[in-house]
């Protein structure tokens, strides 16, 4: 994306790090926010969202980097003194004050006029539809109404920047999905920048103008909602954001990818020639059909769930993967059905890597160490202490229940179905990765032993 | 059996300690030595100039003393409920420890601390002695409101344009208000009716209203100690009527 004019962005953020203690939450991070516009931070618990907002905020300091607003550097300057207002995720309306006094709470610090306040109050108060309220209690009001004195209370002040932190999460349902379009309106009418944080992938795909897909401390991805749900860049975007296949693939030749046995059209080039891909494809883009002839490939259906609007089925093709399929039209369970995907249906993604790779020392000739342990290897004939990169393919990885017995441990950090095996991203007690590939189910933060045999390891000088 | 006469036990307990003391207590309040009604004993409360000073002189070392301890005790409590000033619980204990060790020992070490130094007895040792006394119960309650309050709440003042001091009077401050109230009535109550600190810490130099009723009763005075035991009960009584400042005193840290 080309950088839009200085005076479009309002607050720009450089290198940015935050680390509480040895733990790096955010890890350089870049970006620029434009005058006006709506952006979610989004991703799952943990990623560093919150994080990044308190720092623009105000309640937390940057381990390193820069946060500028219309250009000058907020980094150091006190919340109270930031043009900027918050909308807190349980709402933090002030107990022992009314729904006015709540509202009024940041003009009478400004000191501003008496009758000046009471037309600003009413006007804001109008405006999120809570007019009648002035003299309530704001323990008598229901979450949905405490959600609107919340952010009437922030907009009242006139921010530039209004930060909204999981605002709809306490709400159900139904007021969650008002609250959106009532959220959406107000951004329209107010003209001032939004910054919403939320794990809710609906909210930001329905609310945003801008969405920063976040996991581990890092932006993975930053575009318009489409761009994000029909162009992910990695495989944690494509699976975070809608119901997506996600499948090992070989880019054949620009034009020629290769996935789930057959050789399919796509529109992607520049991946060089024979190189291993991940495969997206959405499951309401695969055309579904009871003939077989002209299909791409076939399957059987293994189970069908009514949805509401579509049926969501999986079908399982005769090499053994299982496919996603939407669709409005129901096919039982059990039925043959033909299917094809259009070229431009087929996203396809680099690899971050495609084996293990982990830096070692050598112990002795027969043992190394890497990701903290030391390990028993075959007999490399290198000297102790020589510096060694070991090679490890995802599927030869094993992993136990028992943690205790094995050489290393983790937890079981992020995992994605491929279709016909499970790819999971293991983080060990010293922070460091490991990839496996593998049949066996396990669950997201599953404590894991990790065990590799000496004849599945790859070592070669460093 | 019925659920209510587990209760049994207990509701006698109460008669017999708590109900009959009492009625005792007014009956020999209203009670000349000849065995006639009186009014008498309650009258010498408002007419005998010594009964009238003593009890004055209570209620204004009563007062000091709480005011004492609320100076000192938010601070603390504040500090102590800021889990970046304050990262273990073991400083929290600290300041409850002293509550461990009986009150009428401690109070006996401070008056040897004080001769050993060679500090006069007087207002000074008793208000220090019952600061040191009275300063935890102060600080629980406050501290536990504090420890309990959302942190959201100032970082909202913040936001919303406060300095941290303001964010602090208007919003801190006033959300810890029922804690404050039940820390002021933990610490009034009982000097307003201590009368062996005042004794062990002036060497009887000032008499306190405790001390005085003390006195009655040592000297026989059965019906003039029952009185005004009586009065004082009412007054202690009527500080629980103090406005706590929130409704729901649940959320309060009474202990």
């Amino acid at each position: 994306m080309a950088r839009p004019n200085p005076d479009e962005i309002i607050i720009n953020i450089e290198h940015l790090s935050k680390s509480f203690g040895e733990k790096k939450v955010l890890d350089d991070i870049n970006l620029y926010i434009k005058r006006g516009e709506f952006i979610t931070f989004l991703g799952p618990s943990g990623c560093g969202k919150t994080t990044m907002l308190r720092m623009i905020a105000g309640f937390l300091e940057p381990t390193e980097g820069v946060i500028t607003l219309d250009g000058k550097n907020m980094v150091g300057v006190p919340p109270y003194q930031r043009p900027l207002n918050t909308v807190f995720q349980k709402y933090a309306l002030f107990p022992h004050l009314n729904v006015f006094d709540n509202v009024a709470f940041g003009l009478k610090l400004q000191k501003v006029p008496k009758d000046e306040i009471r037309k600003r109050v009413s006007k804001v108060l109008k405006l999120v539809s809570m007019a009648d309220y002035e003299k309530r209690d704001v323990s008598s009001l229901s979450g949905g109404q405490q959600q609107r004195i919340a952010i009437a209370r922030a907009i009242v002040n006139r921010p530039k920047v209004l930060l909204l932190d999981e605002p709809l999460a306490a709400l159900d349902l139904k007021m969650r999905k008002d609250m959106q379009i009532e959220l959406k309106e107000m951004h329209e009418k107010l003209g001032i920048t939004f910054i919403y944080v939320t794990h809710d992938q609906e909210a930001a795909l329905t609310l945003s103008d801008t969405i920063a897909v976040m996991n581990e401390g890092k932006i993975q991805q930053i575009g318009t909602p489409t761009d994000i749900y029909n162009e992910p860049v990695n495989a944690f975007v494509a699976d975070f954001i809608g119901e997506s296949n996600i499948l090992n693939g070989t880019m054949i030749e620009d034009r020629k990818v290769k996935f789930l046995g057959q050789v399919f059209e796509c529109v992607d080039e520049g991946f060089g020639v024979n190189t291993p891909v991940d495969v997206v494809v959405r499951p309401e883009d695969i055309v579904v059909k009871k003939k077989l002839d002209g299909a791409q490939f076939t399957g059987t259906i293994k189970s069908c769930v009514f949805k509401g609007v579509h049926y969501e089925m999986f079908a399982m093709t005769p090499d053994g993967y299982e496919v996603m399929l939407q669709n409005y039209r129901k096919f039982d369970v059990g039925t043959e059905v033909g299917m094809t995907i259009d070229p431009y249906d087929i996203q396809v993604m680099h690899k971050d890597c495609t084996e293990n790779v982990f830096k070692g020392v050598m112990k002795s000739s027969n043992k190394v160490e890497f990701i903290g342990e030391v390990w028993e290897c075959e007999e490399t004939g290198f000297e102790p202490g020589t510096e060694v990169d070991v090679h490890v393919p995802f599927n030869k990885v094993d992993l136990e229940d028992d943690e205790k017995t094995t050489t290393g441990a983790g937890n079981v950090n992020f995992l994605l179905y491929k279709g016909n095996h499970y790819h999971l991203t293991i983080i060990t007690d010293m922070g460091y990765h490991v990839y496996v590939d593998t049949n066996d189910v396990w669950d997201k933060n599953d404590m894991v032993g990790i065990e590799i045999l000496p004849e599945n390891m790859k070592i070669t000088k460093r | 059996m019925k659920r209510s006469k587990w209760a049994l036990p207990y509701f006698i307990f109460l008669v017999l300690f708590v109900l009959l003391p009492l009625i005792i207590i007014a009956v020999y309040a209203f009670r000349a030595t000849d065995g006639t009604f009186t009014m008498s004993n309650i009258s010498a409360f408002f007419t005998k100039p010594t009964i009238v000073k003593t009890f004055w002189r209570s209620m204004e070392i009563a007062v000091e003393n709480t005011l004492i301890c609320l100076l000192i005790g938010y601070p603390v409590a504040f500090i102590l409920a800021d889990k970046n000033l304050n990262k273990s619980a073991f400083t929290a204990i600290l300041f409850i420890l002293p509550m461990w060790i009986n009150a009428l020992m401690r109070t006996i070490a401070t008056a040897e601390i004080f001769h050993a130094a060679g500090l006069p007895l007087g207002r000074g040792s008793l208000l220090f002695g019952m600061a040191y006394d009275y300063l935890p119960f102060m600080i629980y309650p406050i501290y536990t409101v504090l420890n309990k309050m959302d942190k959201s709440y100032s970082e909202a003042a913040r936001d919303l344009g406060a300095s941290s001091f303001k964010a602090f009077t208007k919003v801190t401050l006033p959300l810890s208000l029922p804690g404050i109230m039940s820390g002021i009535m933990m610490v009034f109550m009982p000097t307003v009716s201590t009368f062996a600190v005042a004794e062990i810490l002036t060497r009887n130099k000032i008499q306190l209203f405790g001390s005085l009723i003390n006195e009655q009763f040592n000297n026989m005075m059965w019906g003039q100690g029952a009185a005004l035991s009586l009065i004082m009960l009412v007054i202690v009584g009527l500080t629980t009527l103090l406005p706590t400042g929130e409704a729901e005193e649940t959320e309060g840290g009474t202990i």
